[in-house]
């Protein structure tokens, strides 16, 4: 990879707000290419969310303590930012999407004026440029009669046309990463296709990167190029999309893939369900924190920390059992 | 937009009328002579009869109240029996002498409740928000006529810095816009304002706390707007709940206060209405009570058409 656009080593953000401090993010590694489309994946509570946070520093600063070896995005080193600039760097470099439009976007300012407001800010143009831009976004993200839904409320909106909004809100300067957290999770399935469609098509078109979290692997499939998998606030495996749906080496993907219903489903089979739950980021165990509810566990699982394991050059994985796992993928994939 | 106005007006009727015969009906039900005030004691029995049908006394209710209300559908609001002027007269010149009290203490309520809401709400659980919670609790629990009178100890009686009593120096007529009119007000203006601060500080902190707590602030933030922005959007969401309580509020005082101008001989609707009371003259409580009333359901008619132009999820179909 020549020169990432997102470079991220060694992220820990924890919680200081409550009686225990929460370790919501425990050493996060991510590099990303421009133009590249990574899907964050993971069980709700997994860290997804707070990593976009700590990447637009948008953490309660007086709570959340980010810590990083290194946090560059296009070149800004971002845990250093000057408010001044962490202004321009926001929407300007980096934007967000957010799962629910219905409640990101500002209930009592129509569409048209949310966008107009980001170019103003931003470009130091007019209102009416600003107007004009908006326009031009909500022709380019197919909002129909776009001229008459840019005086329209949010809560005027279906939530497929709130979320295309939204969109168009997070593309109005040009941003060099899209951040999307799990912006199709609130839609019906027949939208949630719609908005992933478009989402490629936009990243494909402006050479967007893309970190789009979800925890379902089917969003995932059909926009990333690389998955990166996340337990706990780790990376657990990461690697590109058909590597990590056909041979996938971390016990927790490997369970993911299970539990989806598709081909177990067709035949009538029980869908498999990863047991036990998810632990608590207050009191992490000092080895894997998988181990609890992993099929390949061993005694050093509960001790040491897994190190990245290198299966080739971009198939990385945080396992010791990498042996054990290696023809244990489930062969579900290949009906679909 | 006309013809939502024109709907909201004609919904308010019944309730003006309601209100009417609230009036009417409050007066007549409590007990005793109406004519007690304006006879001698040792009147004849002729000569009360006499007064009763000069006042209409002696019509039935039904009869008494639709006079009453035909007449006053007409801005007459008959005579008061203990000074003999028109009741109409007297509650305008009143209601006049109140609202420039209530509009100063508005103002003044207003714009500390807004100040120290908005402070508290965005500053929340620190020591800014606390001194400014514990203002405002003061401010809705302390007795205002126990505040006015402490204010008179300090400033008139011990400082000698403000006048105690009255609407201006003896012998002024009417209010005027001069430092010496301005000091007669002070005191009791911020006696009274104090109660709207409370109520308003409390408001607008959960308000804004809750708008805080908000996604879209987030979002705001994560497209690219400085504090400033935030807070013009935080301040446009606040607007409309805002709005509402204020104009309640402006309701109370408009309705002026019995206490507050008694301590201070403010001549307002409060004073005029502790004089009816206590000197049984019922045209004159019955004209001040409507008048009161209908300000009040004609300032909520106008509160809910502001919000409703100010909060576009409400419906105007
Ligand atoms: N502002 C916050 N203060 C304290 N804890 C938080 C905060 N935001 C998130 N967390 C905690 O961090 C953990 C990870 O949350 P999140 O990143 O939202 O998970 P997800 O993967 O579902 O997006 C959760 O346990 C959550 O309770
Ligand atoms: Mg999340």
């Amino acid at each position: 990879m020549s020169q990432p656009i997102v470079d991220v080593s060694n992220l820990t953000v924890v919680f200081s707000g409550g009686r225990v401090p929460v370790k919501a993010v425990n050493g996060v590694d991510l590099k990303i290419a421009a133009g590249d489309a990574v899907a964050l994946l993971g069980e709700s509570g997994s860290g997804k969310s707070v990593t976009l946070r700590a990447l637009m520093r948008l953490l309660p600063e007086k709570t959340a303590r980010i810590e990083a070896d290194r946090m560059t995005v296009a070149g800004q080193t971002v845990l250093d930012l000057p408010k001044q600039d962490l202004t321009r760097y926001r929407g300007g470099i980096v934007s967000m999407i957010f799962q629910e439009p219905a409640l990101a976007l500002d209930p009592v300012y129509t569409l048209g004026d949310q966008i107009a407001e980001t170019v103003v800010r931003h470009e130091g143009v007019s209102f009416s440029e600003g107007r004009k831009r908006a326009l031009d976004l909500f022709e380019r993200v197919r909002i129909p009669s776009p001229q008459r839904r840019l005086e329209a409320y949010p809560h005027e909106m279906s939530g497929g046309m709130r979320q295309r909004a939204m969109i168009a809100l997070a593309l109005a300067c040009q941003p060099k990463v899209l951040l999307a957290d799990e912006p199709t999770t609130a839609l019906d399935a027949t939208v949630q296709i719609q908005i992933l469609l478009l989402l490629r098509e936009l990243q494909r078109e402006l050479g967007l990167a893309i970190i789009f979290v979800t925890h379902d692997i089917g969003a995932a499939v059909e926009i990333a190029d690389r998955i990166a998998v996340m337990y706990a606030g780790r990376i657990v495996e990461e690697g590109p999309v058909r590597t990590l749906i056909r041979e996938p080496r971390h016990p927790y993907t490997i369970g993911l893939l299970k539990s989806r219903a598709h081909g177990a489903m067709a035949k009538g089979g029980r869908l498999e369900t990863i047991p036990g739950s998810p632990p608590d980021l207050a009191a992490l165990p000092p080895g894997c924190a998988f181990a609890p509810r992993c099929t390949f566990v061993a005694d050093s699982c509960a001790t040491i920390q897994p190190p990245v394991v290198q299966i080739s050059p971009d198939h990385a994985v945080r396992c010791l059992q990498t042996d054990a796992t290696q023809n244990a993928a489930p062969k579900l994939i290949e009906q679909d | 937009m006309l013809s939502y106005i024109g709907r909201r007006i004609v919904y308010a009727l019944p309730i003006m009328l309601g209100v009417s015969l609230a009036c009417f009906a409050l007066v007549h039900i409590a007990p005793g002579d109406p004519l007690v005030s304006v006879l001698p004691a040792d009147a004849s029995e002729a000569l009360r009869q006499q007064m009763m049908v000069l006042y209409g006394f002696d019509r039935s209710y039904l009869e008494q109240f639709a006079l009453w209300l035909f007449r006053a559908a007409q801005g007459d609001l008959g005579t008061s029996i203990a000074s003999g002027r028109s009741v109409s007269s007297e509650v305008m010149r009143a209601v006049g002498n109140t609202l420039i009290l209530a509009i100063t203490a508005t103002f003044i309520g207003f714009l500390f409740g807004l100040l120290f809401g908005f402070v508290a709400g965005y500053f929340r659980d620190t020591w800014i928000d606390k001194s400014a919670s514990v203002l405002s609790v003061i401010g809705v629990s302390v007795p205002h006529y126990w505040l006015g009178m402490v204010l008179v100890i300090i400033f008139s009686a011990q400082l000698n810095w403000l006048p105690a009593t009255g609407m201006g120096p003896t012998g002024s007529a009417g209010w005027q816009m001069d430092w010496v009119h301005f000091q007669h007000i002070l005191l009791p203006a911020l006696t009274m304002s104090v109660i709207p601060m409370g109520i308003i500080a409390r408001t607008i902190r959960a308000l804004v706390a809750e708008i805080l707590n908000q996604d879209f602030v987030q979002a705001l933030r994560a497209k690219g707007l400085g504090e400033l922005g935030v807070f013009t959007h935080v301040v446009k969401n606040a607007a409309p709940t805002a709005l509402a309580v204020m104009g309640l509020q402006l309701g109370y005082l408009l309705g002026g206060s019995i206490l507050i101008e008694t301590v201070f001989s403010w001549p307002g609707t409060g004073f005029l209405l502790n004089s009816a009371i206590f000197q049984r003259d019922l045209p004159l409580l019955q004209g001040t009570i409507l008048v009161l009333a209908l300000f009040f359901v004609a300032l909520n008619l106008v509160v809910d058409v502001v919000q409703s132009f100010l909060d576009p999820r409400i419906q105007r179909a």
